[in-house]
């Protein structure tokens, strides 16, 4: 195994200029010349800095929502049409209602179906394409539930519409190089780099920021069949009576901007409709000048005023005793949007950009102390050949560096704790064989030879040795968020490397040495 | 090459292995360990004091203020303190707190809040990947070599692990994610370790299939016995660079590591190999393809 063919050393040679190349990228000094990438290893977030939240949806206040307003549509129709039945109620995501005639169960289900929109009812041994609900019959119970797929859509539609929704907060709230990604169905990870004191946008990312604009309860209008709801004033915590009909919501607005109000120099959000918005607006405050408006944020009374004329322009203001941050927040809210569903911050990690500062000295001054430490070793045990086994250990760490920044790979403080410790295993490679060498050289008398079998014998060991390794790191790949995953990379990239260096640079150096000194004896 | 006659305390080691592993077991199920705030869910806020204000009145000050069932010690120097508690509260608020009361400028280094239902879903999947790494590493093992060598290695991987959690037990060190870590790393280093010694010990085997199992094994100790010395050596360099210097972030981790390096070059030699001897190891090799190239 010392010999190499011209084209091997030409190819070993060229990939180590190529890794040198990118490796020098991650230098402040190449940056002033073109010729060179710019390109540097991702450093962590406990390096650089920076805030890691962790966002759960919660998909339940939607699925009852959708089935209350499933519950609605069918009460009505089934008012409507004189329909007869009892007991009509709906819990979580289940409707149910009884009928007083089993063979009217055929009008039941075509009239359930035709209720509301596009929900279509079908029975559950029934495979159909499209299906949002399936219903079985009980003797004269008759219950209705959300299909299994349709739960799935809707899971799926809602952590897309959440991440567009947490992505325009984000940006409206302006950081650097923000990331935001789907965790499983139901969460979303959002990093943010060099932020260290992340409170502002956790009390935006918590809200679900949906707007809805009613009536107060007046005892003047008396329409019929009008709901009504208690819901907190914000103000005094009170509760008040308000109609359950809904004006206007968020939805429709288009733009929202903090601001003042001159008369009393309070902050105020001014908001602008979109012509739907506007038309409703407008339709609605035509109707009932003098009557008090509720405005509602997730479920709380903001304020409650009180219309003095129609509103026809689609634009108007809210007060609610706001500071001049909270006007601020509630206006980046109303611009990027409600979201479907309410979210919780259910994991936080920041690090002080100081902290990642200190970090990134420690982990250098351990590395060098470790690297050093090592250096010595190996020219203390195997003098020459030590000697060559650090230079393919430097070239090691090149090539791991360069590895992870051509992929885009994070460095983090554990990262480099594992390039130190992948030092001290590639050190190992070379052990190995250094130590089959010596005993091969006890019974045989050619350099050549030994070190050819040296290499040859400890080949399937190494790899053996590493493979192991390799699979606790694959598998701390899988178990680490964030810093173990920076571990687990650089000691995963780090075995190749100590794999390939040994069995490259290092064979050939060693190759090159014992042809030109066959006869002499190699001391260790 | 060194002669030593590895096996002749075997009893004694395997018996003083089986002592540590049960003294351990009973440290970990009767004083528990410290979970961190990964697994036990709750708050930990790093904190930077301008000067140096005595621990006794920070912990008076913050009795004072919202947060109750809390914790606060040193951490590293006596500037820094690390404060606890297992509810998730708002760093910010703390600082503000602090600092109003005290009458002294403080930086945030540091906040990590893990929702209680976070941390059991990672409880949860440290133990599957420890128990996942337990067996990727058996069938590698019982595919590469016999099925005694893998239960051996895996015997001395479960002595390995059990010592090094019933340390941080014993000493009260705070056991989270990165220790989890660690002890993946552990499993790989020590199983290394064991891989290098039995590949010679089957390699002897194939060699000689008339001495005795324990000639033969404690000829393969002897001869790796220099390799497994050096790595193990520069490998422990290292990780106790990272030990002294990396800082007070990485202090639980690297101790970890290098405890764990110890015991599992220990076990390599004292326990991976003699085990081989209870196991009937297979001992004609003749009709086995030769393995090495």
């Amino acid at each position: 195994m010392l010999n190499f063919s011209r084209f091997k050393i030409g190819f070993i040679l060229t990939s180590l200029l190529i890794f040198f190349y990118i490796f020098i990228g991650n230098f402040n000094f190449t940056n002033k010349y073109k010729i060179f990438l710019d390109k540097k290893v991702n450093l962590g977030l406990d390096l650089q800095g920076g805030s890691y939240l962790l966002l759960e949806i919660d998909i339940n206040p939607l699925l009852i929502k959708k089935t209350q307003e499933k519950y609605n549509d069918i009460k009505k129709i089934f008012d409507e049409k004189k329909f007869d039945y009892k007991n009509l109620t709906f819990s979580n995501n289940k409707i149910q209602f009884e009928l007083k005639n089993l063979s009217q169960k055929d009008d039941a289900i075509n009239l359930a179906n035709r209720a509301g929109k596009d929900n279509i009812f079908l029975n559950n041994n029934l495979e159909n394409r499209k299906k949002d609900f399936v219903y079985r019959i009980e003797k004269n119970l008759i219950i209705l539930q959300f299909s299994d797929d349709y739960i799935k859509i809707l899971k799926k539609d809602t952590i897309n519409q959440s991440i567009e929704i947490v992505r325009k907060r984000v940006d409206q709230l302006g950081t650097k190089e923000p990331s935001i990604q789907q965790k499983g169905d139901n969460r979303i990870i959002v990093e943010l780099p060099g932020l260290s004191d992340p409170s502002n946008f956790k009390n935006i990312l918590g809200k679900t920021a949906q707007l809805n604009f009613k009536f107060l309860k007046s005892s003047s209008v008396d329409k019929e069949n009008i709901g009504f709801e208690k819901i907190k004033n914000k103000a005094d915590g009170s509760f008040i009576e308000v109609e359950k009909k809904l004006i206007v919501s968020g939805e429709n607005l288009i733009d929202a901007q903090p601001g003042f109000e001159r008369d009393t120099n309070q902050s105020i959000v001014s908001f602008k409709f979109d012509s739907i918005g506007a038309k409703k607006f407008a339709n609605a405050t035509k109707d009932n000048v003098g009557r008090p408006l509720a405005i509602i944020l997730d479920n709380e009374i903001l304020s409650s005023p009180v219309i003095r004329e129609p509103i026809l322009t689609g634009s108007g203001q809210i007060s609610g005793g706001f500071s001049v941050e909270e006007a601020n927040q509630l206006a980046v809210l109303l611009r990027a949007g409600a979201l479907p569903a309410p979210m919780k911050i259910i994991e936080e990690r920041t690090v002080g950009a100081d902290l990642g500062e200190d970090s990134i000295r420690y982990g250098l001054i351990s590395f060098m102390t470790g690297f050093l430490l090592v250096f010595v070793y190996m020219i203390y045990a195997y003098k020459l050949l030590g000697f060559f086994a650090n230079i393919s250990l430097l070239l090691n760490v090149v090539i791991l560096i360069s590895i992870l920044t051509l992929f885009g790979s994070t460095l983090t403080l554990p990262g480099i704790a594992g390039i130190i410790l992948t030092v001290g295993m590639a050190i190992d490679t070379n052990v190995i064989i250094f130590e089959r060498a010596k005993e091969e050289l006890m019974v045989e008398k050619s350099n050549i030879i030994a070190f050819d079998v040296a290499y040859k014998k400890s080949l399937l060991t190494i790899i053996d040795s590493n493979l192991t390794t390799f699979i606790a790191g694959i598998i701390l790949f899988y178990l680490g968020s964030g810093p173990v995953k920076g571990f687990a990379i650089t000691l995963c990239v780090g075995l190749i490397t100590s794999f390939f260096t040994a069995f490259t640079v290092n064979r050939l150096m060693i190759a090159k040495y014992i042809k030109n000194n066959k006869d002499k004896l190699i001391s260790f | 090459m060194t002669n030593f006659n590895f096996l002749r305390y075997k009893n004694f080691f395997i018996l003083l292995s089986v002592f540590l592993i049960f003294f351990s077991l009973i440290l970990i199920f009767t004083k528990s360990l410290n979970f961190g705030v990964d697994f036990k869910g709750g708050t930990t806020i790093e904190l930077r004091l301008e000067k140096e204000v005595e621990i006794e009145k920070i912990r008076n000050s913050l009795s004072k203020s919202k947060i109750n069932n809390f914790s606060v010690k040193e951490f590293g120097t006596a500037n820094d303190l690390l404060v606890s508690t297992d509810n998730s509260v708002s760093a910010n608020d703390i600082k503000n707190f602090l600092e109003k009361d005290l009458q002294v400028k403080i930086t945030v280094r540091k906040v990590e809040t893990v929702g209680p239902k976070v941390g059991a879903e990672l409880i949860k999947s440290a133990i599957y990947s420890l128990i996942l790494a337990f067996t990727a590493i058996f069938i590698y093992l019982w595919f590469r070599f016999e099925w005694q060598f893998s239960l051996g290695g895996i015997v001395a991987l479960f002595h390995d692990v059990l010592i090094t959690v019933g340390v941080f037990s014993l000493l009260g060190l705070q056991f989270d994610l990165s220790i989890v870590a660690a002890l993946l790393t552990i499993l790989g280093y020590s199983i290394n370790d064991t891989v290098i010694i039995y590949d010679r010990i089957r390699e002897n085997l194939k060699k000689d299939s008339s001495s005795e199992l324990s000639i033969l094994i404690n000829e393969s100790l002897n001869n790796t016995l220099s390799r497994t010395l050096k790595t193990s050596g520069t490998t422990l360099l290292c990780i106790v660079a990272v030990l002294i210097f990396g800082g007070e972030v990485l202090r639980g981790f690297a101790f970890a590591i290098t405890f764990g390096i110890i015991v599992g070059t220990y076990s390599s030699i004292y326990i991976a190999s003699p085990i081989l001897m209870y196991f009937k190891v297979k001992r004609d090799w003749s009709v086995k393809i030769d393995n090495t190239p």
